[in-house]
This record gives C-alpha cells, sequence and structure tokens, in this order.
C-alpha cells in the first residue's frame, strides 16, 4: 500500500439517545450528534473543513438524495460534502472516508457522521429491506432479512459444532454492558434461558438474539496531526484503517466464516503494524446486529481462531471472565448493537465513539480495567458481503 | 458516553403516539413500478426454468460453474465460455424455518428456507429455495433434495416455476 501522508486523530465525538422512535426529523438528530462532537472537540462549524456523511438505505425515510436532504443538520452547508454508503458496514466507513479527507493533505479538520431513522419507514423498516435483494431471482421468493441472517447462523453452527445456548451468553453479556450506556435502548439483565425462550423469529434466530430498529445519530470530528495537537491533549490517533466487499451473490460463498471481513482487518493492521491481533488489541467493537455475529466478526478479525471464540464458554462467567470489561479481551464494552440499539449507520459509528471514550478513559461506568492502549472497531453489512474496519491508538 | 458530557438528547414516542395522534406525521405511499431487464444470463435461466430445466454458466479459467449464470466471471474478471444444465437435485449447505413474513409479519406455519448446492454446480455454488414435504425438524445440512416444479402449463419463467425442494427419501436415488 502507499504510504500515507500525514497522522489523524480523532479529537471529539457526540450521540443521541439511541430508541424504537424519536420525534426529531433525522436533521434534527444529526444536528444533535454534530453540536456535541463539536463541543467536545473544543471547535465550532467554522473550523470544519469538509463534512462526510454516513446513512443507510434511501428506502428507510422514502426520501432519495439523503445525503442532501441531511445536509444542513450534519453541518454541510456551502462546504465540501458527500455521503458514502456501504449498507451496514457505512458506520465504521464514515470515518474511514473522513480519515482519508485528512491524510491526503487536503483537509485539516473533517466531522464524520452517521444518522439513521428507521421509524419513518412505518409500520416496520423489514418492508424497505426486503428491497435490497436480487429483484429477479430473490425476491419472487418473499425473503425477509433475518433469512439471511438465520441461514448464516446456521451455517457457523453447524461447521463448527457451536451451540445456541453458547451463543445467547453474547446477548446476556451486551445487553448487560449497556446498562451502563445513557444512550442505551434495550439495556436489560436477562439469562441465556430468557433468550431461548423468546419468540422464535426465523429459526435458529430467536427475538433476543437481534438488535432493534432505531433512530440515532453519532459524530466524531478528525484532524490532522498538527492541528490534533494544539486542539487537545488525548488525540486517538486512526492507526489502520481496512474495507473490503464480495459480491451480492451471497449464496455462492461458505457462509461460515466471513473471508472480505478478515481481508479488510488485514488491510487495517498492517497499517497500524499488529501482527498478533489479539495480543495487540485492549479492546474491541466487533458488529454485533446479531449475536453470533459478535463470534463470525471477531473470528473474522482474528481476535480468536476460526470457530473458537466461544471455545470452553458454558456459561455467565464464562463469558464476562474472557470478554467482560474486566476480562482477558474486553468485546463490546459499549452494549453493542444488541444493548445500545441499531440506528444502522449511526450504530458503526457508536462503536467507533466507544472505542475513542474506552481509549480516553473517559468511559465512565464502562471502561475497561486494562489501561487499553489500542482497539479496533468493525461494521458489516449489505448482503453479508463488506466488511469495515478502524483500528486506533491513544 | 463520556463522562465529560451531562446530557444526550433526543425525544423518544411510542407506536400508540403516532396511532392516537399525539404526534404530528405526514403519511405517504410512494407507488413506484419497475420492468427489470433481466440480461442475456438470467433471462435464459428463467427460459430454462419455464421449460423446467436449470442453467448455469461455466468459466473455463477457473473452472467454476455458475448458478444462477453470469455472462462474466468475478474472479477472473472475463467472459465466462458456456452454458451448462445442472441437474435439479442438490444437497442442503444451510437452512432455517422462517415464522415472519416479508413486512415481519407473524406466520402460523414456517416458511422453511435452504441454500442448495445444486448436482453439477461447483462446490459452494447454492441458490436460496424453499423447502417443502418435510417438517423443520427433518432438516439438516448435507440433506439430498429435489425440485418439485409447477405444472408446465402453469410456468411463467421465474423462479417460483421451482415451487420448492423435497427431500429425497432412501430409495428413491437422484432422480433425473
Amino acid at each position: 500500500m502507499a504510504s500515507v501522508k500525514r497522522r489523524v486523530a480523532v479529537i471529539g465525538a457526540g450521540i443521541t439517545l439511541f430508541r424504537r422512535r424519536m420525534r426529531e426529523t433525522g436533521r434534527e438528530l444529526s444536528f444533535y450528534a454534530a453540536k456535541m462532537a463539536l463541543e467536545t472537540a473544543g471547535i465550532t462549524i467554522r473550523d470544519v473543513d469538509a463534512v462526510v456523511c454516513g446513512s443507510a438505505p434511501d428506502a428507510f425515510d422514502g426520501v432519495h438524495m439523503k445525503g442532501e436532504y441531511l445536509l444542513d443538520g450534519m453541518g454541510g452547508h456551502n462546504k465540501p460534502y458527500v455521503r458514502v454508503y456501504v449498507g451496514g458496514g457505512t458506520g465504521v466507513f464514515t470515518p474511514i472516508a473522513a480519515w482519508w479527507h485528512v491524510a491526503s493533505g487536503h483537509f485539516d479538520i473533517v466531522l464524520a457522521i452517521a444518522e439513521e431513522k428507521m421509524s419513518s419507514c412505518h409500520p416496520h423498516p423489514q418492508k424497505a429491506f426486503t428491497t435490497i435483494f436480487d429483484p429477479i431471482y430473490t425476491r419472487p421468493l418473499g425473503p425477509n432479512l433475518v433469512w439471511i441472517f438465520a441461514l448464516e447462523m446456521q451455517r457457523y453452527m453447524s461447521v463448527h459444532g457451536v451451540k445456541k445456548e453458547q451463543i445467547a451468553l453474547i446477548s446476556v453479556k451486551n445487553k448487560r454492558n449497556a446498562l451502563d450506556h445513557p444512550c442505551a435502548q434495550l439495556p436489560a439483565k436477562i439469562t441465556v434461558q430468557d433468550v431461548l425462550n423468546s419468540e422464535v423469529m426465523v429459526w435458529p434466530v430467536q427475538k433476543l438474539d437481534i438488535s432493534p430498529p432505531s433512530d440515532g445519530a453519532a459524530a466524531v470530528v478528525l484532524a490532522a496531526e498538527h492541528v490534533a495537537k494544539r486542539l487537545t491533549d488525548d488525540p486517538v490517533w486512526i492507526e489502520g484503517v481496512g474495507w473490503c466487499l464480495d459480491s451480492t451473490y451471497w449464496t455462492n460463498r461458505d457462509l461460515y466464516y466471513p473471508k472480505y471481513v478478515e481481508y479488510a482487518a488485514r488491510m487495517a493492521y498492517k497499517m497500524a503494524g499488529i501482527k498478533n491481533p489479539p495480543k495487540e488489541i485492549d479492546v474491541a467493537e466487533p458488529y454485533d446486529p446479531f449475536d453470533y455475529k459478535e463470534a463470525h466478526h471477531a473470528e473474522g478479525l482474528m481476535l480468536a481462531r476460526k470457530g473458537e471464540y466461544l471455545k470452553g464458554i458454558k456459561d455467565e462467567d464464562d463469558i464476562f471472565a474472557r470478554y467482560g470489561r474486566d476480562g482477558d479481551l474486553p468485546i463490546c464494552p459499549s452494549g453493542g448493537l444488541l444493548g445500545v440499539g441499531n440506528p444502522i449507520a449511526a450504530a458503526g459509528l457508536m462503536k467507533v465513539c466507544e472505542i475513542f471514550w474506552q481509549l480516553r478513559g473517559e468511559a465512565g461506568k464502562r471502561q475497561v480495567k486494562n489501561d487499553p492502549r489500542t482497539g479496533v472497531a468493525q461494521a458489516w453489512g449489505d448482503l453479508m458481503q463488506v466488511g469495515t474496519v478502524i483500528v486506533m491508538r491513544a | 458516553m463520556s463522562v465529560k458530557i451531562r446530557e444526550y438528547r433526543g425525544t423518544p414516542y411510542s407506536r400508540k403516539d403516532l396511532e392516537e395522534g399525539r404526534v404530528p406525521a405526514f403519511r405517504d405511499k410512494p407507488r413506484a413500478r419497475y420492468a427489470w431487464a433481466c440480461g442475456p444470463a438470467m433471462g435464459r435461466f428463467l427460459a430454462e426454468l419455464k421449460e423446467g430445466r436449470i442453467i448455469g454458466r461455466r468459466c473455463r479459467r477457473c473452472g467454476r460453474v455458475l448458478v444462477p449464470p453470469r455472462m462474466f466471471c468475478e474472479w477472473c474478471f472475463r467472459p465466462t465460455d458456456e452454458w451448462v444444465y445442472v441437474r435439479d437435485t442438490g444437497t442442503v449447505l444451510t437452512f432455517s424455518a422462517s415464522y415472519l413474513g416479508p413486512a415481519a409479519e407473524r406466520l402460523k406455519e414456517p416458511i422453511i428456507i435452504a441454500v442448495i448446492q445444486l448436482d453439477g454446480a461447483s462446490p459452494g455454488i447454492g441458490i436460496l429455495h424453499k423447502l417443502g414435504e418435510v417438517k423443520q425438524e427433518e432438516v439438516h445440512v448435507g440433506m439430498r433434495v429435489k425440485a418439485v416444479w409447477k405444472p408446465p402449463e402453469e410456468r411463467e419463467g421465474a423462479i417460483t416455476d421451482i415451487l420448492y425442494f423435497k427431500p429425497i427419501r432412501e430409495g428413491q436415488g437422484g432422480g433425473e
């Protein structure tokens, strides 16, 4: 890979509440998150050279040119402004795009902001999701989005002999972690039995295996090294970025392993000089729209060997000892999408915000106990085909 | 959340708030209509389905037989070379039972679905379809299945010309 011109730091972050339905429009939610990010960075919109917007399908809002629609709330008025989109991978891809704006030397300060308002699609955003499928050979079968996750989860379980009881522990962990997140939509103290007794949606996926639809926004401010050092004593450096996409022919690949996530992670790790991910990474936020996805993605991120993320994990004590905030390798200390909520693009960026706060030691009750220096955030999506990865260091 | 931040903004409302008019909302239903040109690959695939056959395309460089067919190979990034019929029997790679319809509405009887590797397609090249004449608990990865077609006069050149795949019971063989 060609050399990178400039180092880039995150210097501020902002987030709204995540809820099923919010009275504010997407523009207003964006404004809240942007303002908070700018204020915590100690700057105003006048200092921002460019804005990168992230938002998932137009169909949620029923408004095309959604990027342009959101522009004023995102602080993009009369500035270089662009929307990026890679499905569920968008939330982590948005700061990646902002990173290259700055790393290229073209801009000194860039605002990266992600918004999702899924409640506008009424009564349920699932109907909008069905239009992501191929119109000719898939949609006539009447699919809903959960089908693909159920098929992937089943394949993962079958290939590795992983049990549903083990996978449910991820939901238990993340929803409990979310009790300490002030923006969380579905924080809860639940048990494995609660997950296994919850409504069957698309077997083997049950209600408590899934994150909810949400409204919300999140934002980060990125700055070039010379600017970041002037503005803050605690810059968090973006040391590696990676992204990779497979085709939409999702039935033509073995679903037990997300190879494209591994390729994205390899790109980011190479840039960050990481050779042994589980040893060199102190805190991770893999994308968890479903509980099994945390395992799937932690393996794609090479934090565990294929099929071994849950190896030897039998109960709550085991999973918190391994992946809790004071565990061997804290995973999803935020509470993840399962606990905090899943406003698609904003959820991915929420993970980047979490790593920022963790590395700054500002996460309060959620602070991981290993004095973290290096963190990774990852998102995933479209037709199970995209991986986006950011490595950050304090 | 950062310990330095005191207040997080946003004003939630419930579905009931909306239904009972406590939240002003403007309603509309976009009515877009589409006619998707199928292209040469998918067009031939659908025409063959109408005849009760399933067709793919082979790339001679990587050797893969792609189903559904494509006129180019995304691995080799060159045109594919020839049409290849595959069989209407195959093996379940993964499966699921859906209690949700397309708009997340609840179904009493689940739709059983599977990714099926058809005999003659390359390893790992599967298609999505439904399973029938089988109970959810009987389905397993590796199960052998065969297509159940609509009667010829009812076929219209669509993936739904195959009604579903059913298990090949012992003694029934692979079947042509």
